[in-house]
Formats: C-alpha cells, structure tokens, sequence
C-alpha cells in the first residue's frame, strides 16, 4: 500500500486522486509511527521549505522517515517533497532539512533573463537509465511549477535534468529515494506512468 | 525548453458557465463539469475557473467543480473569485487549486499577496489585472469584475505585485473581452518586459492566428482563451498542432 505523508501542508488530495485512478491502494498517513505499514512513501510538497521542515518536525516525521529509509522500502518526493530531502534550503531564510540526500537547495538564476517561477511543461534529459523512466522518451514534457532547484553534492544522484536558462535537476535518485521536481499527479496521463512505475519499483536499481 | 501554453478560461455564475463580452452580456455556454472533463481529454496545458460572483455567493460552487476537477482530472488548475482572505486561498488550494488568482484584492488588501506568497510560495499565487481605456484612451485597471475604475496604470500595477510575491500575473483586456478581434498585443508585451514572472494574456482570441501573433510577437508565456473555444468546434487539441506548425514551442504528450 502507498502512503502518503500528511504533514499538515497544502494539498495531498491530487496525489491521492492520481494513485487512485491507477488502482493502487493508497492511503494520508497522519501518524509517523505507522510508516512502516507501507511499501511504498509518498512525500508532497506545497508551501515554502521552511514552514514544511517546521511542520515536519512539530510532528516527528524525521526520524520516521529515516528509518523507513533504513528499511530500503521506496521514498518517492514530488517538487517540495523532493527539496526536502537535501541537507539544506534558503526558502525565507536558511533551515535544515531532512538531509537523506547531501546537498543543497537554492533560487533559480536562468540565464537570459528568463521568468522565475519557472511555470509549465518542460522536457527531462536522462542522465542514466532507472526504472523510474523505462521505457519513458525523454521528449516528453511534465508540469513544473517552482522556484527553487536541488543542487546534489554527488553527480550519480542526478537521474535527470531540465533546461530552462541551463539545466537544472529534475529528478534524483539515490538507492531507495527518488525524487522529481515536476508534478506528476498534474502530469495528466504522462505523468500518471511515471507514477505507475514508482509503484512497481521495488526500491533497488 | 519551456513550452507556450494555451489555458481555457471557465467562468463560473450560479453553478453554470458562462462567457460575456466586455464583462457583461453574459451567456450560458453549458455544464462546467462537462467542459472540465472535455478540456482533461483534450490534455489541456491548464484550466482556470473563475467564479464570477463568489463575492456575493460563497465559494460553495467553485469548491464543488475543484473537488470534481481535482478528483477526474490530473492537470493544473487555477481557481479564483472572490479572494479576499489566507482562509479563501487555504480552502482553494486544499479543494484541489494549485495556484489561486487573487484580483480585486491586489488593489484593496496588496498586502495579502504577500502575505500569500510567504505562507503557500509565490509560484502558487497568480494576480489577475483587468484594465480598460478611460475616456481619454488611457489605460486603468480596473476592479470588482469591471465594475469599478482606479487610477492604477497596469504596468505600474503588474511590477508592484510581482514585487509583493505574485509568481504569475493573469492580464486581461476588458475592451477586448469576448470581442475575438485577437489581444492587446502591445499592453502585454509592456507587462511581460516590466515583470520578471511568467505573463498570461487574455481577452480577445477569436481564431488561433490571435494564439500565434501574442505567443511569437510578445513576451508573454501563455494565452488565455474563453470564446474561442466555447462558441465553434475549436479545442486545444486543433490549437497546439496550429501553434506548432507556426514553429511555436508546444507540449510533446508522448
């Protein structure tokens, strides 16, 4: 079953509906201690870095979600969610994050004066095969809508970038995590297959 | 690449859509929940939903086709109305919005755009501009769907609210509304170069060359669209194979 981590911020609802209509059985976990109830784990993101670890935090959710990792049971982020799992954010001021992936997380600077937030449908650049994207052309094109990007400390956790005055990462993976910066659950049906593989991904590469 | 964007506007009054010309003279053009599931097929970029009267009304309506919209359709989704409040955009966003567009607010509570920005992130608070010529020919911005003028220049209005946090601004002509004599190709491209976020302009497509001339000859990031594709047989299907035999950039969906 997938869960889907409630921490209080913005909409899970999407994420929810999306792996409903691929019939998987999919639940809000409100509850930290229950994490291990779940094969696979969901964490989404709306809202600002900051008030999400504050959030994350007031309801013990860092130390679950470490330990679910430690199981090597799949962790999947979606745009904020993915943001998270980095050492550290400047979104309204610098704050630590859940640090399962090292590195950093920063406001986008695009060359030529393009706009910030970078909203709408952009293409990924595979940098190496995941089942995550099998089968996938990476001409195809996902909704993104954020400010910030990831910036990994190692390069072989980069599974995929996006250009927009330069490429930035928009997917990541290292052993059981992965993470997108685009939104699948808003993906229409393109993004849907992606999130169809997460659920058939058992977590090893 | 970023991909242009062509984004349907339904309008919302009394649970049914509706579309009007120059902000009045508003006609019934169908089921809402229809038009949704029609706009989810067709793989539309986005739809907004305006519930033009949600200030007199409630959100009760708007909420109950997010719900819908969210639940059937997994596509971005912007709703506004009557914004006037952190509870309104909170319940918005919770319904199933990804981004809420706040109007008449920007000019009688600008600090709510702030506000907003700081609370659910700037990229998810879109700032709609109406304006129109006064008697000089001179153009205001105008608020309460139309309904009252200020003084405010558009431009000028457009930089300030992407300096209190709006992530993307909805620009609409009011003399062109429903007109289809194509957009202000001129006031959007001033705005798109006064602001460093993503421009949308609306009021005035009537045929899909009106897509391509804001699209190619403007800064804007994205076309709004309403009568085009309520009253003839024109979809964003038809529109993004037009758009991308002009050579414009659109969505690849496989």
């Amino acid at each position: 079953m997938i869960g889907i981590i409630d921490y209080g911020a913005g909409n899970l609802a999407s994420v929810r509906y999306a792996f409903e209509k691929l019939g998987v059985e999919v639940e809000i976990c409100s509850n930290p201690s229950l994490t291990l109830r779940y094969s696979h784990l969901v964490l989404p993101g709306v809202g600002s870095f900051r008030m999400a670890m504050e959030r994350l935090q007031q309801k013990k959710w860092p130390s679950a979600i470490h330990e679910y990792v430690a199981e090597g049971r799949p962790l999947l982020g979606i745009c904020l969610g993915m943001q998270l799992f980095f050492d550290e954010g400047e979104e309204h001021g610098p704050s630590l994050g859940l640090g399962l992936v090292p590195g950093q997380v920063k406001l986008m600077y695009p060359t030529d004066h393009l706009n910030v937030p970078h909203v709408g449908w952009n293409r990924l650049y595979q940098r190496y095969s995941h089942p995550l994207f099998e089968g996938i052309r990476d001409n195809v094109d996902y909704y993104f809508v954020h400010s910030y990007h990831c910036i990994p400390a190692n390069e072989n956790d980069i599974l995929a970038t996006c250009d927009y005055g330069g490429h930035f990462v928009a997917s990541i993976a290292r052993h059981n995590i992965v993470g997108m910066q685009f939104h699948p659950e808003k993906s229409q049906p393109s993004g849907l297959r992606i999130l169809k593989k997460f659920t058939d991904w058992n977590g090893k590469c | 690449m970023l991909k242009k964007r062509v984004i349907p506007v339904l309008l919302l009054r009394d649970g049914r859509m509706v579309k009007g010309k120059r902000f009045s003279d508003y006609r019934d053009t169908g089921s809402p929940q229809t038009a949704v599931r029609i706009y989810s097929a067709q793989d539309a970029d986005e739809l907004v939903l305006l519930d033009i009267q949600a200030t007199t009304n409630g959100h009760r309506a708007l909420l109950d086709i997010l719900h819908l919209a969210a639940e059937e359709c997994f596509m971005p989704l912007t709703a506004g109305g009557g914004v006037t409040s952190l509870d309104n955009i909170r319940e918005l966003l919770l319904a199933g919005a990804d981004k809420v567009l706040v109007n008449t607010a920007t000019v009688t509570r600008p600090s709510l755009i702030k506000q907003a920005a700081e609370s659910f992130g700037n990229q998810c608070i879109v700032a709609g501009i109406d304006y129109r010529a006064d008697d000089n020919g001179v153009p205001k911005v105008w608020i309460r769907s139309g309904h009252e003028p200020t003084s405010l220049d558009p431009v000028d209005h457009a930089r300030h609210l992407a300096d209190l946090g709006a992530g993307e601004i909805l620009l609409n002509s009011i003399d062109r509304d429903g007109m289809m004599g194509g957009y202000d190709l001129k006031m959007a491209d001033a705005v798109a170069h006064a602001v460093s976020v993503p421009v949308i302009a609306s009021g005035g497509a009537g045929n899909f060359m009106h897509l391509a001339e804001a699209l190619s000859n403007t800064a804007v990031s994205a076309v709004a669209c309403a009568s085009l594709f309520h009253f003839g047989d024109n979809n964003p299907i038809r529109a993004r194979s037009y758009l991308r035999n002009q050579g414009i950039q659109m969505r690849n969906l496989k």
